[in-house]
């Protein structure tokens, strides 16, 4: 208690000093307002040198394009299959209709007709839309991509476990690259591979990686030492052990990171539009920026659709758990499945030689609902132009403006001693030099005006992300079915890759700030309802039926017990939240703004590795920091309340 | 006597951060403080003889599993030696102990250890195919363990779709498929509920009358130790304080602690006619009753017999002793604590 009160009173002389820092700021020399020149490291510049030093002189440049070019390879053997591409084994292109009958029959087989109908749907509604080129240039990285994803993370993951001191080295690098932007990733690439799907599809693989060792490693970690044991008293082998025993036991947190490769792939994929990568990412990207609201909606409806279908099949084959067939003797019986599954296919294939309808459907033989959804958005637009453009101007003119401005008149040094304040308050001396550390290399980076309008974006959305998802959690919670469902909206919204937010949004405020903060609220709302929604109902009932007995309120209940006892677990979602949002504001960036995001994108068309990778760090740390901050104070919570 | 199959001479298993280093300075200097080390295991001197069964029993957190995964060198040990048919097991390569792994031992686990993601039948197989054994030999020795355990029509199965009771007898014909010499139990039946717990048992009984193997059974429940054990050897603290046959330890005590422990057993059930002869002093007369009862069997005999002593027969029906009416009543009556 003693050590808690003394790092109050460090943190408010901290924060005193910080508010001394901005009443001061007329006075103050320069220096200390923004970091002067000497200040600056060339971060940039180093990082420069040393991948010249890797591209040319260690002759890594012929290794990454000996790895590209057998993943070119494959993707042209994809390409082929899934959509005719004219490239070795000239097959191709499988009739739709076998790709959907797969789909469908994969959904029945792993959970039932529900989820056959919806993957087998997807695929319909692709083909019948007229989108099946893209979606399958899409579809066939993927199909390559994770693969090399889920092998690459598998080995890693594996010798993260058996050596602790690999695992030590790998903690903090995958920390990093699990906050660096997508961005980030993309311009190392761009320099070693080009433009191109060969770039995407690399791209896709290294930015896919990490959660599949994460996965790994948690999964082997789990597997119980009785089982471990009971393997080694029927003798045998390490490898044995490893293949036999640790990784099948470790089966569901396996196969749960090879649903979230999957998904990263996903996500990667449709932003690898941005190097050139062709497929629904791309058309997206041409038709928001030409404003074509209805054609997007379209595209924008298969990705998600796609990403639903990837999602559930992935995650029903993960949770599926083992049970027995009753025997039968007829193989017929046994083998119902693979039986149904062939004749589908063979029906398409027929089918597909006798109406070329089956094999590919025209762009003009495509169904559109774009006409309708436009004249649609017309007419709400045009009834809603007014609120919007007013809202519009109010929070550009009275929210926005001022609060970047504000954040940007802040000294340097007032917001660093702000952060060692709050660092302070929360963990100590410890947590203080973290957040200090963190923000004074964004200083010396040279980017804190573009820094401070990410962190004014990223605060902004957040709050408001926090004002709209509080309140809709507490709602959702207090009821089972309601909660069941809210649940399965947030988990569905989850699952989408973060650019198909930006389709609403444009469609309502057009290309500007306001848009942009919209398309990070809405985003970041997801996981801080979703985890509100957890928090509140895993509160253990006695206590709540103790509150009930000492005669609490309804009120006094979830101010006293329920929230407080929640307060760990929003703090989760509070912490994925911010995290989010900044990716979003990046990605957003190509919607105009000012923020590291569009110099990032600068950077990715001059492909500037080094500048690009400074930006992407200086998002990273304020992640991190974040993160630091969240997770130190939601344990502490925890301590406190004993769970 | 017969010969031993396991041999410990001052086993000792710490766990810390430097067990070794912390064994060798206490050896020193005992004064020292061993914070931060658990004594799982000390100075456990031990014999385990051919074909008998041996059952270690204490409070839980007494050492019992630790000690036996020490002398299956699932865990190493911090100082003294294990012996298993007349090899120090430390010694042994990796591929050594593999192969003794393989070749002579079997263990059961308390949480079963089964791998989920097999069939029962591929679970019972799994040892054998560690050997490498192929597929149809293997499965017709697994169907034979399950026919054995009564899990026969269960071997498509999953672990998971099994009750405790029956996942237990998975991991028993799991041990027992490759023969092994020497059992390990560590605490089978803990985890069932005392209905199953006693069926189990009962089975455990009719197995072992099956087979002639050396067993090495945890328990903490003194009345599973009772029914099953040759021999008891009771822990504490990661000592054994004593180790002896079930009559001994209730007769003579070792220690206060194992007298405590003992304290609540009805003594009469345990202690048999034959741990109380004594040599015979003049001529046998009348009826012998048999070594192998106990005392609660021939309670009415004993209580209206007039006899001041009498004759003790063995298996074969030769006199071998006699014993003190009084004394037999004495126990009987749970007179002399
Ligand atoms: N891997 C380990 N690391 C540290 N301490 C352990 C470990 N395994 C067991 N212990 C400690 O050793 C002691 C004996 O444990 P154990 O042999 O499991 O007892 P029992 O099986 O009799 O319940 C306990 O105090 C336990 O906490
Ligand atoms: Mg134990």
């Amino acid at each position: 208690m003693a050590v808690k009160a003394w790092h109050v009173t460090t943190a408010k002389l901290l924060l005193a000093l910080a508010v001394a820092l901005m009443i001061a700021k007329v006075i103050l020399p320069p220096e200390l307002i923004r970091p002067p020149e000497w200040l600056v490291l060339p971060f940039a510049d180093w990082i420069n040198a040393a991948f010249y030093f890797l591209q040319n002189d260690l002759g890594l440049m012929s290794l990454t394009r000996a790895f590209s070019d057998v993943v070119e390879w494959l993707l042209n053997v994809t390409a082929n299959l899934l959509y005719g591409k004219s490239r070795w084994p000239n097959i191709g292109p499988i009739p739709w209709g076998v790709i959907a009958a797969t789909a469908f029959m994969a959904g029945y087989a792993l959970k039932g007709w529900r989820l056959g109908v919806l993957s087998g749907g997807t695929f319909v509604w692709i083909a019948l839309m007229g989108q099946w080129q893209w979606a399958m240039e899409t579809l066939s990285v993927i199909v390559v991509a994770a693969p090399f994803s889920v092998s690459l993370g598998l080995t890693v993951g594996v010798l993260a476990w058996r050596s602790q001191r690999f695992e030590r080295i790998l903690n903090p690098i995958l920390n990093i690259a699990q906050s660096l932007p997508h961005f980030a990733y993309m311009i190392p690439v761009v320099v070693f591979i080009g433009v191109g799907p060969k770039a995407g599809a690399i791209v896709t693989i290294i930015f896919s990686v990490p959660p599949m060792i994460h996965m790994t490693l948690l999964g082997l970690k789990k597997v119980p030492d009785e089982v471990i044991e009971a393997g080694k008293m029927c003798g045998a082998t390490r490898w044995q052990l490893l293949t036999r025993v640790r990784i099948p036991t470790a089966r569901a947190e396996i196969l749960i990171g090879v649903n979230q490769v999957i998904m990263q792939c996903l996500a990667m994929v449709v932003l690898a539009s941005f190097i050139g990568m062709p497929g629904l990412g791309q058309k997206l990207l041409q038709l928001l920026q030409s404003l074509k609201i209805g054609l997007s909606v379209e595209i924008g409806v298969t990705i998600v659709l796609l990403a639903v279908t990837l999602d559930r099949l992935s995650k029903a084959w993960a949770l599926r758990l083992p049970a027995h067939d009753v025997p039968s003797p007829r193989w017929i019986d046994r083998n119902r499945l693979l039986v149904i599954w062939l004749a589908l296919c063979a029906a398409a294939f027929v089918l597909a030689q006798i109406f070329p309808y089956f094999l590919e459907v025209e762009r003009k033989q495509a169904l559109s609902v774009a006409g309708p959804i436009d004249s649609l958005m017309d007419h709400l637009i045009r009834l809603i132009a007014p609120v919007t453009a007013w809202l519009r101007w109010f929070l550009i003119t009275w929210v926005l403006i001022p609060m970047r401005d504000a954040y940007l008149w802040l000294p340097f040094t007032a917001v660093l001693m702000l952060l060692a304040a709050v660092g302070w308050a929360i963990g100590g001396l410890h947590s203080a030099a973290i957040c200090v550390a963190y923000f004074g290399l964004i200083a010396l980076s040279g980017w804190w005006d573009r820094a401070m309008i990410t962190v004014y974006m990223v605060s902004i959305s957040v709050f408001v992300a926090a004002l709209i998802g509080l309140p809709l959690g507490i709602w959702a919670a207090r009821n089972t079915a309601r909660s069941a469902r809210i649940l399965l909206i947030c988990d569905t919204a989850q699952t989408f890759p973060s650019f198909i937010y930006l389709i609403p949004v444009i469609m309502l405020f057009g290309v500007n700030d306001v848009a942009v903060v919209a398309a990070v609220v809405v985003f970041a709302a997801v996981p801080i309802v979703r985890y509100t929604i957890e928090g509140l109902r895993n509160v253990p009932p006695e206590l709540i039926e103790a509150a009930d007995m000492g005669g609490a309120t309804r009120r006094q209940v979830l101010w006293h017990v329920r929230l407080p006892m929640a307060l760990p677990t929003m703090l989760v979602g509070a912490n994925q939240s911010v995290m989010f949002s900044l990716f979003m504001v990046i990605i957003a960036a190509f919607i105009g703004t000012q923020d590291l995001g569009q110099e990032m994108q600068r950077a990715l068309s001059s492909t500037d590795v080094g500048k690009g990778l400074v930006l992407g760090f200086a998002v990273a740390f304020m992640g991190l920091m974040t993160d630091h901050l969240i997770t130190r104070w939601s344990e502490d919570r925890k301590r406190a309340l004993g769970i | 006597m017969t010969e031993s199959v396991i041999t410990c001479s001052n086993v000792s298993k710490i766990f810390g951060p430097n067990p070794a280093q912390h064994l060798a300075d206490m050896k020193a200097n005992p004064g020292l403080s061993s914070a931060g080390y658990v004594y799982a295991v000390r100075d456990v001197n031990l014999e385990v003889r051919r074909g008998e069964m041996l059952v270690v029993m204490g409070l839980s957190g007494s050492g019992k599993s630790t000690l036996v995964r020490c002398l299956s060198r699932l865990i190493e040990i911090t100082g003294g030696s294990v012996t298993v048919e007349g090899r120090d097991i430390a010694s042994l390569s990796e591929p050594e102990l593999i192969d003794l792994r393989r070749r002579k031992m079997g263990m059961v686990f308390q949480s079963f250890g089964l791998l989920p993601n097999r069939s029962v039948l591929e679970n019972v197989a799994f040892p054998l195919e560690m050997r490498g054994q192929d597929r149809a030999t293997r499965y017709a020795r697994a169907r034979e363990m399950l026919d054995l355990v009564g899990l026969k029509g269960r071997e498509d199965y999953f672990p998971r779709e099994l009750s405790g009771g029956q996942q237990q007898r998975v991991g028993i014909a799991r041990s027992l498929a490759v023969e092994p010499d020497i059992w390990f139990l560590d605490e089978p039946f803990s985890a069932l509920d005392p209905l199953i717990r006693r069926e189990m048992q009962d089975e455990f009984l009719r197995l072992k009358g099956m087979m002639n193997k050396t067993i090495i059974f945890i328990t903490h429940d003194f009345d599973e130790a009772l029914r099953l054990a040759d021999r008891i050897a009771i822990m504490k603290d990661g000592r054994i304080e004593q180790c002896d046959t079930p009559d001994q330890i209730v007769l003579h005590p070792a220690t206060d602690y194992v007298a405590k422990f003992t304290a609540e057993i009805d003594r009469a059930r345990v202690v048999h006619i034959g741990s109380l002869v004594r040599p015979l002093s003049g001529p046998a007369s009348g009826e012998p009753v048999a070594a192998q009862r106990t005392i609660r069997d021939l309670a009415r005999q004993l209580v209206s017999d007039n006899r001041s002593q009498i004759p003790v027969a063995d298996a074969e029906g030769k006199i071998i002793g006699s014993v003190l009416r009084q004394e037999a009543l004495d126990v009987l009556l749970g007179d002399g604590r």
